[in-house]
C-alpha cells in the first residue's frame, strides 16, 4: 500500500513540476503571430496586386497556410511557386493562368501632361508610390512603385501606362551563355 | 634596397603570352587635343556625379562640371577648355554597351586652365583634410574597378592599416600602362605614396611588381632609394595583380572570403592612383588625364598615351594607326578580363588599355565541349575555387550550391576558362550565375520595403478611419449635449420669469411652450374673438369714422375684450403660481 502510495505521489510531483516548466515556458517563449505566415510573406513579391485575389500579400500568405494553392501568383511566377513548394513540402504547380501570366516586371508612368489630379490612383496605390495632390500633377516615384497595376483602372482619363524597366548600366546583367549554340560570344581569353 | 624579402606564392595562376613588347618602344606620348570630349557622370564604382554647370556654359581646364553626390561618388573635372555642349546619354565604355548620362565639351583649343592651388607642405595638414583634397580632385582607382580612393583609404577607419601595398603587378597580357607610368614618373609615384603613408601611417610600404617590367624596377628602386618604402619583383604569373592575390604574395596573408584587405590591416592602392595623388596635392591638379595603353595587331603604332578623359576611342585608334579592315575586336581592357566596347565610347578614369585585336590576336572561340572533369581549371583557379562544380550549379541554376561553394569570391580573371580543354566559357556562367544572384537578393530587399511601405499604409488608413470614427462621435456627443443644454435653458426660463413681469411677445412665446388646459383653451379662444371683433371695428372706424352703428358697437366690444382677457389672465396666472 505504501509503494503505490509513493508511487502517486512521486507521479504526481513530477507531473507537477513539469506542468510548471511547461506553463513557464509556454509564457516565457510565447511566439507572436502564426511564423510560418510571415516566412510564406517572405517569400511573397509584396507587389499587393491582389492578382490572387486576396487583398494583398500577406493575406495571401495566410490562405496558403491554410490550405490554399500556392500557384495563384503572377508576379512571383515559378520561381517563387518553387519556393513556396520548397518551404512547405508540397508539390510545385504550374501557374493558375485563372490569375493572370508572368510578366516581365513593369513600372506605373503618368502621362503627366493628361492629368487631370483627381487622386483616384494615389488612393489605389498599395505602397503609397504616387506623388501629388488634387488638381494638381500626378508622378509615380519609379523606385517604390511594386508594378502591381492597380492604379491603371481607377483613372478617369487613361492616363496611366505599365512600361517596362529601362535596362540601364546599372540593372544590365551578363547573359548565361547559350549551351551548344555554336558561338559563345566573348569570354574565352587569349588564345 | 639590396636585399629581396621574402615573398610567398599564390594559389594557381597561368602563363599566358605576355605581348607587351608592342607597346612599351614609343615611350609615352600625347595625343593632339580633342576636338569633343564624351564625360560620363559616372566613370566609377558608386553613384552617378551632378552636373553643376550648364548647357553653353564656357569652362577652363581643370574646373568643376559635377560635384560628388553621397560618399562612394566621385566629383568630375573639365579635361580642356571649352563650351559645354550638351548634358546627355551618350556612349559608354560598359559590356553592355548602353549610354549613360554625360557632360558633352567641345574644346576651344586654348586649353585655358584655372588657377591651381598646390599644397606643398601637406604635411602640416591633418590626414582628414589630405583625404578632403584626394577627393575634390576626383580621384578613383585607376586599376580597373575604379573605387573612390578617399572612400576606400576611409573603407574601416576603425582599422589600423599596417601594410600599404602598391599594386604595379600589371599582370595582364598586353597592358603596359602601368609600366611607362613609373618608368617616367618614379619620383611624382614615390612623392604620391609618401602622401598616402602621411594618411595612413603604415608600418611598411611594399611596392609589387612583377620582374617582367626591369627598367619599372629599376626606376622605382632608383627613386625610392632614400626612403622606408620597399620595391618587390614578383614573378610574373597571371593573375598576380589581383588586390588579393598580390596581398597573399607579398604578406602571405589571406582576405578572408567576403571581407576587405582592411580586415588584415592592409590597404592595398594602384600606382597609377599614387601618381594622381601626387598630382592631385603637390601639382594641384584634378584628375583629368590618364595614361593608356593603345595596343593590338590592328594598329600599326601600338603605344601608350596620355590621354584626357573622355577622349572618344576611336580618336585615341586613329593616332595610333587603326587599320580598320584588320580590326577583329575592339577591347577595352586586357584579353583576359576585358570587354568589347564600341569606338563611339570615350575613355574614363579606369580605362587603362585598348586592344584592337585581330582576328589571329582573339580568335572567335571554338564551340564548346561538354565538361571532362579534367581538374585543370581548380588547379589554375587563383582563389582555390572548384570551377567545374560551379559550372554545374551555374548551368542548373541552383544558387543556393553556388553561394554554397563560394561564388562570390570568383575575381572573374578567366584563368579557368583559358585552360579548359573543353572551351566552356566559364567565367560568363560565373558572372551570369553572379548578376542572377545579385538580382534575385535586390528582389528580396525591395519586396521587404515594399511590404513596409504596404504595411505602414495599412496602419495609416486604419488611424485615419479611427481619428475619423472618434471625431464623427465627439461631434455626436456634442449634438446631444447642445441639445440637452437648450431644453434646461427653456425650461429654466419658463421656471424663472413669471408671465406678469415678462414683456407680452415673452408672455405669448411661453405660453406658446406651456400646455394649457381646456378651460384656459375656452377662455384664450374667447379673448382672441373678442380682439379679433374689437380690431375689425376700429379698422372700419379708421377708414369710416361716420359709420354711427360701428361708433356703438365699439364701446360694448372694448368692454368684451377686456374681460374676456381678464378671465384668461386670471386664469392662466393662477395655474402658474
Amino acid at each position: 500500500m505504501a509503494i503505490i502510495l509513493t508511487a502517486v505521489l512521486v507521479l504526481l510531483l513530477l507531473a507537477l513540476v513539469f506542468g510548471a516548466v511547461l506553463g513557464y515556458a509556454a509564457v516565457r517563449f510565447r511566439v507572436e503571430g502564426d511564423p510560418i505566415v510571415e516566412q510564406i510573406n517572405a517569400l511573397l513579391p509584396q507587389t499587393q496586386c491582389g492578382q490572387c485575389g486576396h487583398p494583398g500579400c500577406k493575406p495571401y500568405a495566410e490562405a496558403i497556410a491554410n490550405g490554399e494553392p500556392i500557384n495563384k501568383c503572377p508576379p512571383g511566377g515559378e520561381a517563387t511557386i518553387q519556393a513556396l513548394a520548397n518551404l512547405l513540402d508540397v508539390e510545385p504547380l504550374p501557374l493558375d493562368g485563372e490569375h493572370g501570366e508572368e510578366k516581365p516586371p513593369t513600372v506605373a508612368y503618368i502621362r503627366e501632361a493628361e492629368c487631370i489630379g483627381c487622386t483616384k490612383c494615389i488612393q489605389a496605390c498599395p505602397v503609397d508610390a504616387i506623388l501629388g495632390a488634387a488638381r494638381q500633377m500626378h508622378t509615380v516615384i519609379v523606385d517604390e512603385c511594386t508594378g502591381c497595376d492597380l492604379c491603371v483602372e481607377p483613372c478617369p482619363v487613361d492616363c496611366i501606362d505599365m512600361l517596362p524597366l529601362p535596362v540601364t548600366t546599372q540593372n544590365w546583367r551578363w547573359n548565361a551563355p547559350q549551351p551548344l549554340a555554336g558561338s559563345f560570344g566573348s569570354q574565352r581569353g587569349v588564345a | 634596397m639590396s636585399t629581396q624579402p621574402r615573398i610567398w606564392d599564390m594559389p594557381g595562376g597561368i602563363h599566358p603570352p605576355q605581348n607587351k613588347a608592342q607597346s612599351t618602344a614609343r615611350g609615352l606620348e600625347r595625343i593632339p587635343l580633342p576636338k569633343r570630349l564624351i564625360l560620363p557622370l559616372l566613370q566609377h564604382i558608386g553613384r552617378r556625379a551632378e552636373p553643376i554647370v550648364q548647357v553653353g556654359e564656357r569652362v577652363l581646364k581643370g574646373q568643376l562640371l559635377a560635384s560628388s553626390h553621397g560618399q562612394y561618388s566621385c566629383p568630375l573635372h573639365a579635361p580642356t577648355s571649352g563650351t559645354i555642349v550638351a548634358i546627355e546619354d551618350a556612349p559608354y565604355p560598359h559590356a553592355s554597351g548602353l549610354t549613360e548620362p554625360a557632360i558633352i565639351l567641345d574644346s576651344d583649343g586654348e586649353d585655358r586652365r584655372i588657377e591651381l592651388q598646390p599644397v606643398a607642405d601637406y604635411r602640416s595638414l591633418d590626414p582628414v583634410d589630405v583625404l578632403d583634397l584626394i577627393q575634390a580632385a576626383g580621384i578613383s582607382g585607376l586599376g580597373g574597378a575604379g573605387f573612390p580612393t578617399a572612400t576606400k583609404l576611409l573603407s574601416r577607419p576603425d582599422h589600423r592599416i599596417s601594410t600599404l601595398i602598391i599594386n604595379a603587378a600589371e599582370c595582364e597580357p598586353y597592358i603596359t600602362s602601368d609600366d611607362m607610368t613609373i618608368r617616367h614618373y618614379p619620383a611624382r609615384i614615390v612623392s604620391g605614396i609618401e602622401v598616402l603613408m602621411h594618411i595612413l601611417k603604415p608600418d611598411q610600404v611594399l611596392v609589387g611588381i612583377e620582374d617582367n617590367k626591369p627598367e619599372a624596377i629599376a626606376a622605382m628602386r632608383a627613386a625610392a632609394q632614400d626612403t622606408t618604402i620597399q620595391i618587390i619583383a614578383i614573378p610574373t604569373k597571371y593573375p598576380s595583380g589581383g588586390e588579393k592575390q598580390l596581398i597573399q604574395i607579398l604578406t602571405g596573408k589571406e582576405v578572408p572570403s567576403g571581407g576587405l584587405p582592411a580586415d588584415i590591416s592592409v590597404l592595398c592602392q594602384n600606382i597609377g592612383t599614387c601618381l594622381a595623388i601626387h598630382e592631385a596635392i603637390l601639382l594641384g591638379r584634378p584628375m583629368i588625364n590618364r595614361i593608356v595603353t593603345l595596343t593590338g595587331a590592328a594598329l600599326q603604332r601600338p603605344t601608350n598615351v596620355i590621354a584626357p578623359i573622355g577622349t572618344p576611342i576611336h580618336e585615341l585608334l586613329a593616332f595610333a594607326g587603326l587599320q580598320p579592315e584588320r580590326l577583329h575586336r575592339l577591347v577595352l581592357g586586357g584579353p583576359m578580363m576585358g570587354f568589347t566596347v564600341d569606338s563611339a565610347a570615350p575613355i574614363i578614369k579606369t580605362s587603362n588599355c585598348l586592344l584592337a585585336a585581330t582576328r589571329e590576336e582573339l580568335p572567335p572561340p571554338p564551340p564548346a565541349l561538354p565538361c571532362i572533369r579534367c581538374g585543370l581549371c581548380a588547379e589554375a583557379c587563383p582563389v582555390e575555387l572548384l570551377p567545374q562544380q560551379l559550372h554545374w550549379f551555374a548551368m542548373g541554376k541552383d544558387y543556393a550550391q553556388l553561394q554554397r561553394h563560394d561564388l562570390f569570391d570568383c575575381i572573374e580573371c578567366g584563368a579557368c576558362a583559358y585552360v579548359c580543354p573543353s572551351s566552356i566559357p566559364l567565367v560568363q556562367y560565373f558572372r551570369a550565375g553572379k548578376a542572377e544572384m545579385r538580382a534575385i537578393e535586390q528582389q528580396h530587399s525591395r519586396a521587404e520595403h515594399s511590404r513596409q511601405r504596404f504595411e505602414h499604409r495599412q496602419e495609416r488608413l486604419q488611424r485615419e478611419a479611427e481619428q475619423r470614427e472618434q471625431e464623427r462621435q465627439a461631434r455626436a456627443e456634442k449634438a446631444a449635449r447642445a441639445k440637452a443644454a437648450r431644453e434646461a435653458q427653456a425650461a429654466r426660463a419658463q421656471l424663472a420669469e413669471p408671465p406678469t413681469a415678462a414683456p407680452d411677445l415673452a408672455r405669448i412665446q411661453s405660453r406658446k411652450v406651456s400646455t394649457l388646459s381646456a378651460e384656459q383653451k375656452q377662455l384664450k379662444v374667447a379673448a382672441a374673438t373678442a380682439r379679433m371683433a374689437l380690431q375689425r371695428v376700429q379698422k372700419q372706424l379708421a377708414t369710416n369714422p361716420d359709420n354711427t352703428d360701428m361708433q356703438k358697437q365699439l364701446p360694448e366690444l372694448e368692454q368684451a375684450f377686456a374681460e374676456a382677457q381678464q378671465a384668461f389672465e386670471q386664469a392662466t396666472t393662477q395655474e402658474a403660481r
